[in-house]
């Protein structure tokens, strides 16, 4: 349903400070797949994500979502399918606006709403619902504006708008590494909640290689722009964190001496 | 005093569109300045030309619409910031004024316009008057609330709040900003149509500076009344309007003249930016906050 066909997205072009932060990759998700991206700092992660959000467009390669090619489609046309939360907790809400303001955004998403009201009682009534699967409370809180909210709360809302209108891709960008632990454990427990409950196709970036091993059914490893490494759901089984890092540093070194073999 | 009231009120329309592209979008718009004048040229030569007066009005607003989604267009397909897009349409405004008007003055004095009916009972200056002109504002507030509690309003909110948050909740962020400008600069022009009949001409400069008139309304008024819903705020601003006019108008009785007004604006501006900021005065107003928190401190965070 989410195809990647060899996607190369170079920033600075022909320039000194030029970085390729993809180099060719292929990836492919199927219905229902939730896979855990990881990988060192700029591995290529996060412009991984961009470019299915439609943030950034790549120079070669296509970018395909249930069969149509949406490499150049803006990514608020793109909203609809594909929903995102980011690693700051204040980037995915407004925090002027209240928790039921911000959820009627998420109701309208990628459709683009006339001019009925935002917040109807019909709404309200399903906002309420929705909140209380975050058991955080918030469902007696809809009228208070959200920068009152703390960096947890915030997050868990985020999450909510992400999910409730069943998007197509679920993008996940290190949603948990601005959180402490307790909250980061929550998040996570909600997005594995969310995803199972509206059986969502997933992509998320961590750092943290116990929570990539822990969540979702597949694991892909990213270095210098490409993926190295695809585990599956039997093999993720019996991984720990080393060895992770052992398989990583393996192909690193090898990918690393068949550099320095080329340049012989 | 009544005089300022009539002012206040007529040029809170003006400042209701400064709050929207200050406040809500986030974005200085200096169209304003121009766009006042073209909406009262355009309504000054049309009810010359024997156009109703109503019609004229709505002209005005039109054609502030334009210019608002000119600087729109500017600032998102042709990338210019803000302020400069703004400085430009207000510029290149002056130019079409002196055209639309043909001159830099006209004159309405014996024409019929929609406050000729008050003007020949002798009800301006009165609370008549006052009375009509708080109705038509109040309309015109509430309007803009409701349109702010739309779904494309709450767009525009979160637009001018969170702009890559509403792009990725599917917000053509850009489209929305043009949105917003033809809707201020509409109400600008129409601000001016309004004013142009009610002192019975138009003038090319008396836009000049106006934007600074708008920006003490909405500063002064929610430096005051606050800005916590969306209502409170059109009506801090409306309030702020007719403390502004207040304000100029006591500085003209102690004898200022009225090329000193621009400076009274100015510095009024500036205090009301700055002293909300001041240490002393942000310490109690925080232990206030602090006192009416304390009973709702139910509420536990995460």
């Amino acid at each position: 349903m989410l195809e990647l066909t060899g996607v190369t997205k170079t920033f600075f072009p022909h320039t000194v400070n030029e970085r390729v932060a993809l180099r060719s990759v292929d990836l492919t998700l199927t219905e229902g797949d939730f896979v855990t991206v990881i990988g060192s700092n700029g591995a290529g992660k996060s412009t991984l994500l961009n470019v299915v959000a439609g943030r950034h467009v790549p120079e070669q390669g296509m970018v395909r979502l249930d069969g149509h090619d949406v490499t150049k489609q803006p990514e608020y046309k793109r909203a609809r399918i594909v929903a995102r939360v980011f690693q700051d907790p204040m980037a995915g809400t407004a925090p002027h606006l209240t928790i039921e303001e911000n959820l009627a955004v998420a109701t309208v998403r990628g459709r683009g709403g006339g001019l009925g009201l935002a917040v109807t009682r019909r709404r309200r009534e399903r906002f309420r619902e929705e909140l209380t699967t975050l058991e955080l409370g918030l469902e007696d809180r809809l009228t208070t504006v959200v920068g009152m909210l703390s960096g947890g709360q915030r997050q868990a809302l985020s999450l909510l708008m992400a999910t409730f209108l069943e998007p197509r891709i679920l993008l996940l960008d290190e949603h948990t590494a601005a959180l402490d632990p307790a909250r980061a454990e929550l998040i996570s427990r909600l997005t594995t909640a969310a995803v199972e409950r509206h059986h969502l196709t997933a992509l998320m970036v961590t750092h943290n290689m116990k929570q990539a091993l822990d969540m979702g059914n597949r694991l892909i490893m990213m270095h210098d722009g490409e993926i190295i490494l695809d585990v599956d759901s039997a093999a993720k089984e019996g991984m720990t964190p080393q060895t992770l890092l052992d398989e990583f540093s393996r192909i690193k070194g090898a990918v690393l001496s068949d550099r320095t073999l080329l340049q012989d | 005093m009544i005089i300022a009231l009539e002012l206040g009120l007529l040029y809170a329309i003006m400042a209701l569109g400064v709050y929207l592209t200050y406040r809500v979008l986030d974005f200085p718009d200096l169209t304003v300045d121009g766009s006042f004048t073209t909406g009262a040229s355009v309504a000054a030569v049309m009810i010359i030309a024997g156009v109703h007066p109503i019609l004229a009005s709505l002209a005005a607003v039109v054609a502030g619409m334009a210019a608002g989604t000119v600087t729109g267009l500017l600032h998102t397909a042709g990338r210019i910031n803000p302020l400069l897009a703004g400085i430009l349409t207000q510029i290149a405004l002056y130019s079409i004024n002196l055209r639309i008007m043909g001159k830099a003055n006209l004159p309405l004095l014996r024409q019929t316009t929609i406050f000729t009916p008050l003007r020949e009972n002798d009800l301006i200056g009165t609370w008549v008057s006052v009375g009509i002109l708080a109705l038509l504002v109040t309309v015109v507030m509430l309007v803009l609330d409701w349109f702010l509690a739309t779904d494309i309003g709450v767009a525009l909110r979160a637009t001018g709040d969170n702009e890559p948050m509403a792009r990725s909740q599917g917000i053509s962020t850009e489209r929305v900003k043009v949105y917003g400008l033809a809707i201020s600069n509409g109400l600008v022009g129409g601000c001016g149509a309004l004013v142009a009949q009610f002192q019975g001409f138009a003038d090319i400069s008396m836009g000049i500076g106006l934007i600074v008139a708008g920006l003490a309304s909405v500063i002064v008024g929610q430096a005051i009344f606050g800005s916590r819903t969306v209502w409170i705020a059109t009506l801090a601003v409306v309030l702020g309007s007719v403390i502004y006019r207040g304000v100029i108008q006591v500085a003209l009785n102690v004898g200022f003249n009225p090329n000193d007004m621009k400076l009274i604006s100015a510095v009024l501006v500036v205090v009301a930016m700055v002293l909300p900021r001041w240490a002393p005065l942000r310490h109690w107003r925080s232990k206030r906050r602090a006192r009416r928190d304390a009973s709702v401190a139910g509420e536990v965070a995460v």
